[in-house]
């Protein structure tokens, strides 16, 4: 899974929710010599794998660093606030009543802006909406649990893609 | 359809009436309950509406009459400002959706405000967002007035510096 965790802040900087889902990545290492036994395409700035399914590289997959080389330069600054390391990329939206809602992704992942944007109209409808819901207390809510996970799954299939992935 | 909402509002404000003999008491209690709806209601409008940080009382003012009310009543109240330091307002309801079906307040209900649950929505919502305000209602139609109108008065900010330094 490409979100590693998710967490809500309330006002008073106590933690409500929290989600933690970390699964690593299917990574393989190859050594190949010319002609390449895969036909790699240029994807929305990423190089997948089109054809030659073999050892652990699938279609779909990305092509991550050629000889030790990182093949994926910049990344386009995301997110209201964020913090950036190598394994990971946090993100944080704060909204105006004081909630704060906290992803934890890998650096590659896009489309976490409204994926928080997301998240935050699931809390209003699932833990707010719900009338034993008490506001700043931890969410123990079953519909919020699945949307969230639900959204997660979306967020992440829009964020890493190709064929038959 | 909103006719479910009309009704069972109508029908809480029956019960709540035979539940108070009082109309303060009445009043009070529609106001706690939709105070309590105000404080969820407005993380649903901001996360719907992506409106952003408002600079002034009247910019606040505007979005809830033009949005807030379009969004949840689907009517659109004039807005008006009542004083030179800026912080009183009025919301001119030409139209009223929960008093559709209420041709006039029952006798000895006089002072009844039958939507006072508006009044705690919009100050529960405002407080959420760290403003406190007075909300009660100037004039009536139920009450014989020519239109029905919502006084806003923002009180003295709490929190201010907190919230103006945002990076």
């Amino acid at each position: 899974m490409a979100i590693f965790s998710v967490y809500v802040v309330n006002k008073a900087g106590g933690l409500i929710y929290q989600l933690d889902s970390y699964a690593p990545r299917a990574e393989a290492e190859k050594t190949f010599s010319y002609p390449l036994d895969l036909l790699l395409k240029l994807h929305d700035e990423r190089v997948l794998v089109a054809f030659g399914q073999r050892d652990g590289i699938r279609v779909g997959h990305a092509v991550l660093a050629i000889n030790g080389m990182d093949v994926n330069g910049r990344y386009t600054a995301d997110g209201k606030e964020m913090l950036e390391t190598d394994t990971f990329k946090l993100h944080c939206y704060q909204t105006l009543t004081g909630i704060k809602f906290v992803v934890l992704a890998d650096p590659r992942q896009a489309g976490i802006d409204s994926l928080l944007r997301k998240i935050y109209e699931i809390y209003s409808d699932f833990a707010l909406k719900n009338p034993f819901y008490s506001l700043e207390m931890p969410i123990r809510c079953e519909l919020f649990d699945q949307n969230l996970k639900l959204a997660l799954e979306v967020a992440e299939k829009a964020g890493t893609f190709g064929p038959g992935s | 359809n909103k006719d479910l909402f009309v009704l069972t509002y109508g029908a809480l404000v029956a019960q709540l009436c035979k539940d108070y003999e009082k109309d303060e008491d009445v009043n009070q209690y529609l106001d706690k309950m939709g105070y309590g709806i105000g404080t969820r209601l407005v993380e649903d409008f901001l996360a719907r509406s992506c409106v952003g940080r408002c600079h002034s009382y009247s910019e606040i003012i505007d979005i809830i009459a033009q949005v807030a009310f379009k969004m949840y009543l689907g009517i659109t109240p004039s807005v008006t400002c009542n004083n030179s330091s800026k912080n009183e307002f009025s919301l001119i309801l030409e139209k009223n959706p929960l008093v559709e079906f209420v041709e006039e307040l029952p006798a000895g209900r006089s002072s009844l405000c039958y939507c006072n649950l508006l009044c705690g929505i919009i100050r529960g919502a405002l407080e959420m967002v760290h403003l406190a305000a007075d909300v009660t209602f100037l004039q009536d139609r139920l009450k014989g007035d020519s239109v029905t109108e919502i006084g806003i008065t923002f009180l003295k900010k709490r929190d201010e510096k907190k919230y103006r330094g945002k990076k």
